[in-house]
């Protein structure tokens, strides 16, 4: 691994005996102290520990809900009042894992707006941004079913329309959805197996694929808001001129971002847990009604910029298809940047200008997202889907060839 | 830290106090009556209102009504009511202090009556909000074609009855003259067709400790959790200056 070669320090008693079976010093040079990591991090670069702090919450906190949550139609939505009533501290645990979500969702975009800004995702590191995009899907995957299991009006129609989308697909969609639900409807059996894939099949999938994310970044170490690689400049102990071991420099870093973001957290969680119906719907406080639709159903926040794609183009297929392409094109990132630099910092203007497009393009998408689709607001969400699909689709074309800045020998440490 | 306490605090409070600021009456200006943006402006910290609402749902709803996750015990714990008060007052005969409060109206006879059984309340203030629940016990109005003699302003074609009236006394609605908006029929102003026993600000703070206990109802936790809340918080600003502090002093030489 990285630089240090320093010999491992010699022990005798139990920790002796423990080296000698499992490699606990060795494991903690290599990966902690050993490990040198750019001394130029910013701001951007706490979402990434914080995606972990929020993924070990919801599943600490997912544990305990599933002590007292009752799966099933005629049991669920009365358990989680249970939860939220009875089980002492109940509503607390309730709304960690709900703000949890919202939280993680919000840490994550973040981090991958930091790989558009540095080239995170550029080479040697294309396979780590394709398991962090792995990892954004089964996010997702995970949100979804975790809503439909408090079996809420808005769990229930919200189900619907997401499992219709299937439907879509030719040939096969029909029987895919029946396959999906388990019935002719979203029903028992539907609510069943969500919890059964919320609860064990994702979260495996999900620390399997946060596993290889982590590996994968080790393999080559991070990138940094400079975009140039430590490990070409070394000192002549074989360790990185702007390298910092991680312990104890990042660590204690990190934890000053835990602090505030565990802050933030609980001034959400305890003072404003529905977050003005953004984290948590009123109308998921009306039990699922087959045969009473809510006045408007609308996905939560972090879905909103892939259903206003969905609803942009006025044929449901169409709309499915772009919907999946606008997934689709995040893994494709790495091969369509052509241009030779990473960082935004030594990137013309005309880059910067294309990814700006891009942001507000999919804040404006999310926005619409929550909005009826009529008036202003259909040709808005158009123009927003044009726009994205044109970052990507047209990225070979306006990054070949770029007129970069000269990018530094060494890392800086100016702020931006 | 002050200022962020402040912050904290104000985040808390500033829901009610900014509501309460803006209260909502019923003598109509020059656009008419603006029942649309009447607000509920209840405090749910407020211990003696939510006695009386508790009095008043007990009395007034409940004969219809459920608060299916509600224990009369956990009701009487949170809103200080001592056991005498609560099984001289407000526990029906039969009933014990652990029991969940359940009206005893036969649904079956319900739907008979009025076309639906009635819905439990547990959960209203958060599904539709408090302002709506305001608006709706305050929005009863005379209306000949209703079977019950009355309709609502909020829930156009309502099937319960004013079951208030008595209180309230009973008015008419003059609508204005146009097409309803999206968020109702706009009224000119109100007339009375009889008096209640209750003058104005008197039922118009009945109403508002009703909603405020149904506030409480819906989240019978969070008067708690924001205690709780501010406490996390504190210990995290603390935690985190120390942890800033640590890291400026381990960082000193990295240049």
């Amino acid at each position: 691994m990285a630089g240090n070669n320093d010999a491992l320090p010699v022990r005798t008693g139990f920790l002796g005996w423990l080296n000698k079976r499992l490699p606990v010093d060795q494991f903690m040079r290599d990966q902690l102290t050993g490990y040198y990591a750019p001394k130029n991090f910013n701001f951007w670069y706490f979402f990434g520990v914080l995606s972990l702090v929020a993924l070990v919450l919801q599943l600490v906190t997912g544990i305990f809900l599933t002590m007292h949550y009752k799966v099933g139609e005629t049991t669920a939505f009365d358990s989680v009042q249970y939860i939220m009533r009875e089980v002492p501290y109940g509503d607390l645990i309730r709304y960690m894992h709900s703000t949890g979500a919202s939280a993680f969702f919000i840490v994550v975009y973040l981090h991958m707006f930091r790989a558009f800004l540095y080239g995170s995702y550029k080479g040697p590191r294309e396979l780590l941004w394709l398991f962090g995009m792995a990892v954004y899907l089964a996010l997702m995957a995970e949100a979804f079913m975790g809503y439909v299991l408090p079996w809420g009006n808005m769990s229930y129609w919200g189900a619907g329309v997401i499992v219709n989308i299937f439907g879509t697909i030719p040939v096969i969609g029909p029987g895919l959805v029946d396959w999906i639900r388990g019935d002719y409807g979203i029903a028992d059996a539907t609510l069943n197996r969500f919890f059964s894939l919320h609860v064990v099949a994702v979260p495996l999938v999900l620390l399997l694929l946060v596993a290889l994310h982590l590996v994968a970044l080790r393999q080559n170490g991070s990138n940094n808001p400079d975009g140039i690689e430590i490990k070409e400049k070394k000192g002549p102990d074989g360790i990185p001129l702007d390298g910092i071991p991680f312990h104890p420099y990042y660590t204690l870093k990190d934890l000053v971002g835990v602090g505030v973001f565990l802050m933030l957290f609980a001034v959400v969680m305890f003072f404003v847990p529905t977050f003005g119906g953004l984290f948590l719907e009123a109308a998921n406080f009306e039990p699922a009604n087959p045969v009473s639709t809510p006045d408007e159903i609308a996905p939560v926040w972090y879905f909103t910029p892939y259903y206003a794609i969905l609803r942009a183009v006025p044929n449901q297929r169409l709309g499915a298809l772009l919907m999946a392409l606008s997934l689709i094109f995040f893994f494709l990132l790495p091969w369509l940047d052509r241009s030779p630099v990473k960082s935004w910092r030594y990137r013309p203007v005309r880059w910067r200008v294309a990814l700006a497009i891009f942001v507000v393009s999919f804040i404006g998408l999310g926005y619409l997202g929550m909005q009826k689709p009529e008036g202003v607001y259909v040709a808005l969400a158009r123009i927003f889907t044009a726009l994205y699909f044109a970052f990507f689709v047209l990225m070979p074309f306006y990054t070949r060839g770029e007129s970069t800045s000269r990018v530094p020998e060494r890392v800086t440490m100016h702020h931006d | 830290m002050r200022i962020a306490i402040t912050l904290v605090a104000g985040l808390a409070l500033s829901g009610g106090a900014a509501v309460a600021a803006e209260e909502g009456g019923h003598e109509g200006a020059e656009h008419g009556v603006e029942w649309q943006h009447w607000k509920a402006g209840n405090e749910v910290n407020n211990l003696a209102s939510l006695q009386r609402g508790a009095a008043n749902f007990v009395n007034y709803c409940m004969g219809c009504h459920s608060l299916k996750y509600m224990r009369y015990q956990r009701m009487a714990d949170d809103l200080h009511i001592s056991t005498e008060q609560l099984q001289a007052n407000l526990i029906p005969t039969g009933a014990k202090p652990t029991d969940y409060m359940l009206s005893s109206f036969p649904a079956a006879d319900a739907e008979v009556w009025f076309g639906r059984a009635p819905p439990d309340l547990s959960l209203v203030a958060r599904a539709r909000g408090t302002d709506w629940v305001y608006r709706f016990l305050k929005g009863f109005y005379v209306d000949k074609s209703r079977p019950s003699g009355t309709n609502n302003l909020a829930l156009e074609g309502a099937a319960m009855p004013a079951v208030l009236s008595d209180l309230e006394g009973v008015k008419a609605a003059v609508f204005s003259a146009g097409p309803a908006g999206p968020e109702g029929k706009s009224v000119e102003h109100f007339e009375t067709v009889a008096a209640g026993r209750l003058k104005p600000e008197e039922f118009d703070g009945f109403v508002r400790d009703t909603v405020n206990f149904l506030d409480y109802a819906g989240d019978p936790s969070q008067v708690r959790r924001r205690s709780i809340g501010l406490w996390v918080v504190l210990f995290l600003l603390v935690f985190t200056a120390f942890a800033w502090l640590l890291k400026k002093e381990y960082w000193k030489d990295v240049h």
